[in-house]
């Protein structure tokens, strides 16, 4: 499991190079990055507060459900913090595993956890000021279908 | 306790964490004493409906215990991803 909240920008393809390197022990590699938009046009940039300690606790928390879950060899997942411009790459998980099903389900899982079970806020700053963005009910819903 | 604030949250009662003498048996008591003190308590705390609370690190509700707890962190809804 590697898990990583960091300011810093990350390459989503290197990163998942280095994730699916020297792999025989798989047959399934999922990933997902989430990237900065601009739907209206009107984005300067994007700001992520976090909890620090908390943060890392509740991903690893997520990951070792997702493990338990499904058959996975190893999971990722890298979250940023701080201004991000857009088009920036905010997060990724990657997910390997011995056949697709158990790939793809636990990287919608940890998405769908990541959104509303780790402690992250986002804040945007468009050409109006500024405001937090406010959790939908549909990214609470989703968590029922787990 | 360390009582600590995110987002939102912070900005309104303008800081970012206090330690806190207190006690407050749950958390519900702990935010009823907070909003006693200042309106810009009262105004973060209005509707706890729209917040979350975790204890030591772990997502609770309003209605728990605070014996034992070291830190109370008060945030909006999470929006990772």
């Amino acid at each position: 499991m590697t898990v990583l909240v960091q300011s810093a920008p990350f390459d989503a393809g290197e990163v998942l190079n280095g994730f699916a390197h020297g792999r025989g022990d798989v047959g399934a590699i999922v990933s997902f990055t989430g990237v900065v938009r601009d739907t209206k046009g009107d984005l300067r940039h994007m700001e992520i507060e976090h909890y620090p300690g908390m943060t890392e606790r509740a991903i690893e928390g997520i990951v070792t459900r997702a493990k338990s879950r499904w058959s996975l060899a190893d999971a990722l997942v890298i979250h940023r913090f701080g201004v991000l411009p857009v088009g920036a790459p905010i997060m990724m998980v990657a997910t390997a595993a011995s056949h697709r099903a158990d790939a793809f389900a636990a990287a919608d899982f940890l998405m769908d956890y990541l959104k509303s079970r780790a402690p992250f806020w986002k804040k945007e700053t468009t050409i109006d000021g500024t405001s937090w963005v406010a959790a939908k009910d549909e990214d609470e819903a989703a968590l029922t279908r787990w | 306790m360390n009582v600590m604030y995110f987002a939102w949250v912070r900005e309104r009662i303008g800081l970012p964490q206090e330690e806190v003498e207190t006690r407050a048996a749950t958390v519900a008591d702990l935010v009823a004493e907070l909003s006693a003190r200042e309106d810009r308590y009262a105004a973060a705390f209005a509707d706890t409906s729209a917040l979350r609370v975790a204890l030591d690190q772990e997502l609770s509700d309003f209605s728990a215990p605070l014996a034992g707890v070291r830190e109370v962190a008060f945030f909006p809804p999470m929006t990772g991803g």
